[in-house]
């Protein structure tokens, strides 16, 4: 019989950084742009140049460092990390070895009502590399070095966690943080932020670690999932045959749900690591620390409570709400414009909500401004449209933020609550279908509706509907 | 036109319009074109775009563009700092097609100025050498025998002034590249503080070791250099702002109660009989303009070889990554695939001692070694730098050779690394500590070839050493090399 395993995993994660410009250089970070167009002699790693270390990095990489509760390296370095790749143009990568920037975190998760802290050993700054492009026609490689020295930050876990869904609430937690910070968009399918996982297996009750494996090239929380539990089974099925689990780098394929060894440990580099003497120790003082601390934004976690109590919102609501930055944003701009929080809240969750869902896209894509929003609420709140044209001008609104006012004056959409024209449509509407007015008339209600829908097409949808109601009754 | 002229006695003729810069640019390149042969002091000479820029020069003179003491004078760079534009090859066959985008900021500095660059000057390759020997591009010969050595690495530049070929140059010092071929070629040379002067566009040897600074025929000459060179630079986070900056200022025949120290460690064994008189005498010198001179002990010498090839080799077995065929310089014709191009790249490209210090340097840094050899190297120039800081509470400055011979013969310290590297015993300790140096001439012994003496300041104190040398030059009776008299300068 198979005995009882419990999983161990670790998570390195690199989030990058969102800056304006590089870390050791002044080139933009933005994505995309022609192949080497956001590049200098720093970044292509041209001789004689030095790297200049951009203050924005270490500020960032501070405030995701108090977030998740580390204590900040106050006399912290940088070292270089030493390999040969034609992306990495110096073939060495200027990172964090002896003394990265922030040490000892934690951060609390919640699975299935269970509260439990992730350790973070440590976070700490480094470089990214450039991109290989193979170009099939000439068989060659080339490299674009738009992405060389764009700034990253790799945090560390202790191994804390226990399963699949532990792992996504850690993640899920620093992505929330980090996007509060404003530190990074954290978006797993465009690679700003990635996570490499660390498992190994033990009996449960056991006391030593089992051998780890670390398993790369994982895109999306599904593909951690699956990678977790298909690794987990591996691992199990090598020890039930009597075997040895062996410590190495392995690369997941999440279209043939399978992973595959790509190093052992004892092809693992020698990175020759030694302190960067290009760059100078980067000394923070205990007032850049309070000055970090103080502008520290409010969570996720103070928000949904805040939520919930200064409007009143049901907490399913808030936790919606606050589950993207760019949502509770949206939410606080736009009942700072005078909007009824609930009614704003019914429309990030419901109509938002749904077509983001259609669209299958990121609710942290949202772009519409808080200020068109505002202004469609007034106008349902005011009776100048009825609910039917809100939805289809709201549409309008999310796909190019449209002046919803301006919108609907021009394809004149306003509710027409005018009794006199009102009564003439209905009137021959009720000529136009006897059948149906008899039917009414014969004790079935039903047929009210039919003659509801009549109305308001001939109103091109535009009537007040309780209006068409009152006056068809009257008449009939 | 006399090409023996220090350059600021030629920068004030140009001023005075009693010599235009075409006409003194020219001079010079034509002196080269006629020594070359002899001195190979250049990887570069630049005749065309020097004579289109001492054109343009002069024109800013005139319109009082320029207007400082070197504007309009001719200067040498060493091959390892970048001038945009200009083949730039740190001696080496591996960047032997590279030309850089940018220039480096100490050789911006003298653009600024108004200076008219000739040429690229010949050095070690990449700086890892004290004979110049190691150049792919040849050996530079030194102007007083031309059977013998320059010193280096900066053997170009040192030679390039001493043949009146310029009348300054450009030199980088990791580990005693400036001061070392100064003293062998009889010109001076200074080593600033770390940090004094940026090392943006410096191509880096040791990172942590490497200053630039200037070879000239006089300390006059070196000070105005060093002044328009230095200073902070946001590209490079190593540099740094501080005064004491107004190095002519201390430029004056003073040395009264000057503190001077000498290192008895720098006196014992190993030391040429000659040197040590030449040395010793021109302390006397310095003591009879009212100096108080005293010896001490400085303690941890023995122990600054050793952990300067540690450093310097691991820095630059990292450093010199960079060259891998893939961006820029030279690759490998054929290959089989990345990793073969990489090794026939950089196996063709380097040349032997290069690749003993990356060797060297690779294997220090490698795990299961690297506290043993470089973290203990690492202690031991932190002590080496408390033993300088102690010597200073007392000292103003502290006087001793700068080789323990004179020039060698070409070929007698290649075929032996070690002796080589003993060669640099009184100056690595200087970088190790990050100090200011300077040599200059204080002698010559019976073959007629020039000693050197060297004076050690405090941190960011070049002032009292410029000042205790500018002392001493006037004591002495420089000479000029035959092979310069000979063609009637």
């Amino acid at each position: 019989m198979e005995k009882a395993y419990e999983t161990v995993i670790g998570l390195e994660v690199h989030v990058e950084l969102a800056t304006k410009t590089k870390i050791f250089c002044g080139c933009s970070t933005e994505f995309g742009g022609a192949p080497n167009t956001h590049t200098c002699p720093v970044c292509t790693g041209m001789p004689g140049s030095l790297p200049v270390l951009n203050k924005e990095v270490v500020n960032k990489a501070i405030a995701v460092g108090l977030a998740t509760n580390c204590t900040i390296t106050q006399n912290c370095k940088f070292d270089r990390k030493n390999y040969f790749y034609p992306d990495n143009p110096q073939n060495y990568q200027i990172s964090q070895l002896y003394y990265p920037i922030c040490r000892n975190g934690k951060v609390e998760i919640e699975v299935d009502g269970k509260k439990k802290w992730i350790g973070i050993h440590e976070i700490h700054m480094e470089e990214d590399a450039g991109k290989l492009i193979h170009d099939p026609y000439t068989d060659s490689s080339l490299v674009d070095f738009n992405r060389s020295g764009v700034p990253l930050i790799e945090i560390v876990s202790e191994p804390d966690m226990r399963s699949a869904e532990e792992v996504i609430a850690y993640l899920d937690k620093l992505r929330m943080t980090i996007q509060y910070l404003g530190a990074s968009d954290c978006k797993l399918n465009e690679g700003s932020m990635r996570a490499d996982v660390n498992l190994s297996i033990r009996e449960v009750g056991a006391e030593e670690f089992g051998t780890r494996t670390e398993m790369k090239n994982l895109n999306s929380f599904k593909a951690i999932a699956r990678a977790i539990e298909n690794e987990r089974e591996r691992q199990i099925d090598i020890l039930e045959a009597g075997e040895k689990v062996v410590q190495e780098t392995r690369r997941w394929d999440d279209n043939k749900e399978y992973s595959y060894a790509m190093r052992s440990k004892e092809d693992a580099q020698d990175y020759r690591y030694f302190p960067d003497p290009d760059l100078v120790p980067i000394i923070i003082s205990d007032e850049w620390l309070e000055d970090i601390r103080a502008k520290q934004p409010e969570f996720r976690d103070e928000k949904k409570a805040r939520y919930q109590e200064e409007y009143g919102l049901p907490e399913y609501d808030a936790d919606i709400l606050t589950g993207t930055k760019k949502l509770a944003d949206i939410f606080e701009e736009t009942i700072a414009l005078d909007a009824n929080p609930k009614k704003v809240s019914n429309w990030l969750m419901v109509e938002t909500m749904r077509i983001v869902k259609e669209k299958e896209m990121d609710a942290d894509d949202i772009t519409f401004s808080a200020t068109n929003l505002a202004k469609l609420i007034k106008l349902t709140d005011s009776q100048a449209i009825n609910s039917t044209v809100a939805k289809e001008v709201f549409e309008k609104i999310f796909d190019e933020d449209i002046d919803p006012d301006k919108y609907v004056e021009e394809k004149g959409l306003k509710t027409v609550n005018d009794e006199g024209a009102l009564r003439t449509t209905i009137e021959q509407v009720i000529a136009d279908n006897p059948q149906s007015v008899e039917d009414y008339r014969n004790g079935k209600e039903k047929a009210i509706g039919f003659l509801v829908g009549q109305t308001m097409k001939a109103m091109k949808g535009k009537a007040n509907p309780g209006m068409v109601n009152q006056i068809l009754k009257e008449l009939l | 036109m006399d090409l023996n002229m220090t350059a600021v006695e030629l920068g004030k003729k140009i001023k005075n319009k009693e010599i235009s810069v075409v006409e003194a640019t020219t001079a010079y390149l034509d002196a080269m074109e006629e020594r070359e042969k002899d001195i190979n002091a250049f990887v570069t000479i630049d005749r065309e775009g020097a004579l289109k820029r001492a054109e343009e020069v002069q024109k800013g003179i005139d319109e009082g563009k320029y207007t400082g003491p070197l504007a309009g004078v001719p200067v040498a760079i060493k091959d390892n700092m970048c001038v945009a534009g200009m083949l730039t090859t740190c001696s080496s066959k591996i960047l032997s097609n590279f030309v850089p985008t940018f220039t480096a900021t100490a050789v911006q500095k003298l653009i600024d100025e108004g200076a008219v660059i000739v040429g690229k000057a010949n050095m070690d390759e990449f700086a890892m050498g004290s004979t110049t020997e190691t150049s792919y591009y040849g050996e530079t010969k030194n102007p007083w025998d031309l059977s013998r050595v320059p010193g280096g690495s900066s053997g170009g530049s040192a030679a390039s002034v001493a043949a009146c070929e310029v009348p300054y140059a450009l030199g980088s010092d990791t580990g005693g590249s400036i001061r070392q071929p100064a003293g062998f070629c009889g010109v001076v040379g200074i080593k600033p503080t770390y940090g004094r002067v940026s090392r943006y566009g410096l191509i880096a040897y040791g990172s942590s070791l490497d200053q630039i600074g200037p070879l000239a025929k006089d300390v006059t000459d070196c000070a105005t250099i060093l002044e328009a060179i230095c200073g902070k630079d946001d590209r490079d986070s190593t540099s740094v702002k501080e005064d004491g900056d107004d190095f002519t200022s201390a430029l004056a025949d003073d040395v009264k109660g000057m503190k001077i120290g000498i290192p008895k460690d720098y006196l014992g064994e190993g030391l040429d009989p000659e040197v040590k008189e030449s040395v010793l005498a021109a302390a006397k010198a310095l003591e009879a303009k009212g100096a108080i001179v005293e010896e001490f002990d400085l303690s941890l010498v023995e122990y600054a070889i050793p952990a300067y090839y540690i450093i310097a080799s691991a820095e630059a077995s990292s450093n010199l990554e960079r060259f891998d065929g893939v961006k820029y310089g030279y690759r490998t014709e054929e290959f089989s695939d990345l990793h073969n191009m990489y090794k026939k790249t950089r196996s063709e490209g380097f040349g032997a001692e290069v690749k003993r210090r990356i060797m060297l340097g690779s294997f220090v840094l490698s795990s299961g070694y690297f506290d043993a050899y470089y973290m203990k190297a690492l202690r031991t120039k932190a002590l080496i730098k408390q033993a300088f800081d102690k010597a200073f509470e007392k000292y103003d400055v502290i006087l001793g050779p700068v080789a323990p011979t004179t020039a060698l013969k070409l070929g007698e310290s290649l075929s032996d690394p070690i002796k080589m590297y003993l060669g640099d015993i009184y100056t690595v300790s200087v970088n190790l500590a990050g100090l200011p140096g300077i040599s200059l001439p204080c002698g010559y012994d019976k073959n007629g070839l020039p000693i050197g003496l060297q004076l050690l300041g405090k941190h960011f104190d070049e002032k009292s050493i410029i000042r205790a040398a500018y002392a001493f030059e006037q004591t002495m009776q420089v000479k000029t090399p035959a092979y310069v008299t000979e063609r009637g300068e």
